[in-house]
């Protein structure tokens, strides 16, 4: 339990539920991360508003570590920020499984139409039962991946 | 001048983006290892589990709750015409796939979309690869199902 923050992670978890909640109340507009990120695509619709969102996201991370520097990764004195490495016993290079993780996870938020923050967040507080089907999909799916592949240890 | 590209909106936008990046650094939901940490449920017994995925969703969900009510009450959001609801009601195959797709991809990295566009901040190795996968995969989502308008007409 050495890691557990649960404080750091109710702020953060407000700040995430007020940033949809100023999209939805101001724009109307799902803050989803999958469906920003994916409708920048063709046949993409309004691309500046979803541009504008997810530079202001990566402006608004950069802001935050450089505020409380050591909370999480990154910035003066925080950890360096780092992806998985594949296990080892998979005999599978690195940056093949994270091509495979990121594929499946492209591909299967945009068929599904949402990931954790549009389903996971604004679904379930919108209490759409198409997002209580989806979170519940993905949650158990990953746990079963990650006791599968053994890629927390 | 269409409601998306006036002042207000885009700041709208922006402000939620900023906010957003803040709540995954101050979460630490931008650090794959700290999520593949709630992920791994069979470290409960041993004692090395961390639950701090479920205080971020729960707090973000309970702020948005809000939201919800509070839009509820009105007809239009403050910069656009009207509330944009998904236009998908059904439990159907695609969203069952694609959660089971997603599943996999996210208990393999640990890396969801918005923590995805959050680490370009700190542009750790291998996220370009990641990343473009990331665009890959979507666009073949794109592909293969219809867009929006076409599969509800489809359905329909």
């Amino acid at each position: 339990m050495d890691s557990f923050s649960p404080i750091p992670a109710l702020l953060g978890g407000a700040l995430i539920g007020l940033a949809s909640a100023l999209l939805w109340l101001g724009n109307g507009r799902i803050a989803g991360i999958s469906g920003i990120f994916g409708q920048l695509l063709p046949p993409a619709r309004t691309v500046v508003w979803r541009l504008v969102f997810l530079g202001a996201l990566v402006l608004g991370t950069l802001v935050a570590a450089w505020l409380f520097p050591g909370l999480g990764v990154g910035g003066p004195g925080g950890k360096p920020a780092a992806l998985v490495s594949a296990p080892a016993n998979w005999g599978i290079p690195t940056p093949v499984w994270l091509v495979i993780a990121g594929l499946l996870t492209g591909f299967g938020t945009k068929i599904g139409n949402g990931c954790t923050s549009g389903h996971g967040v604004c679904g379930i507080a919108r209490l759409s039962l198409r997002s209580f089907v989806a979170v519940g999909i993905f949650f158990s799916v990953a746990i079963i991946t990650v006791a599968v592949t053994g890629v927390a240890a | 001048m269409s409601p998306t590209t006036r002042l207000p909106y885009l700041a709208t936008a922006a402000l939620s983006g900023l906010l957003f990046g803040a709540g995954l650094y101050v979460s630490q939901m931008v650090d794959p290892l700290k999520v593949l940490r709630f992920l791994d449920f069979g470290a409960i017994p041993r004692g090395g589990w961390d639950p701090s995925l479920a205080f971020v969703i729960v707090a973000a969900i309970g702020v948005m709750f809000v939201a919800v009510r509070i839009g509820g009450k009105r007809t239009a959001p403050a910069f656009d015409t009207t509330f944009h609801e998904p236009e998908f009601k059904r439990i159907d195959a695609p969203l069952v796939t694609g959660a089971v797709l997603f599943g996999i991809g996210w208990g393999m990295s640990g890396i969801c979309p918005g923590p995805a566009i959050s680490l370009i901040a700190f542009w750790p190795p291998d996220l370009l690869i990641f990343l473009l996968a990331l665009f890959a995969g979507s666009y073949a989502g794109v592909l293969i199902i219809p867009s929006g308008r076409d599969r509800r007409l489809a359905v329909a």
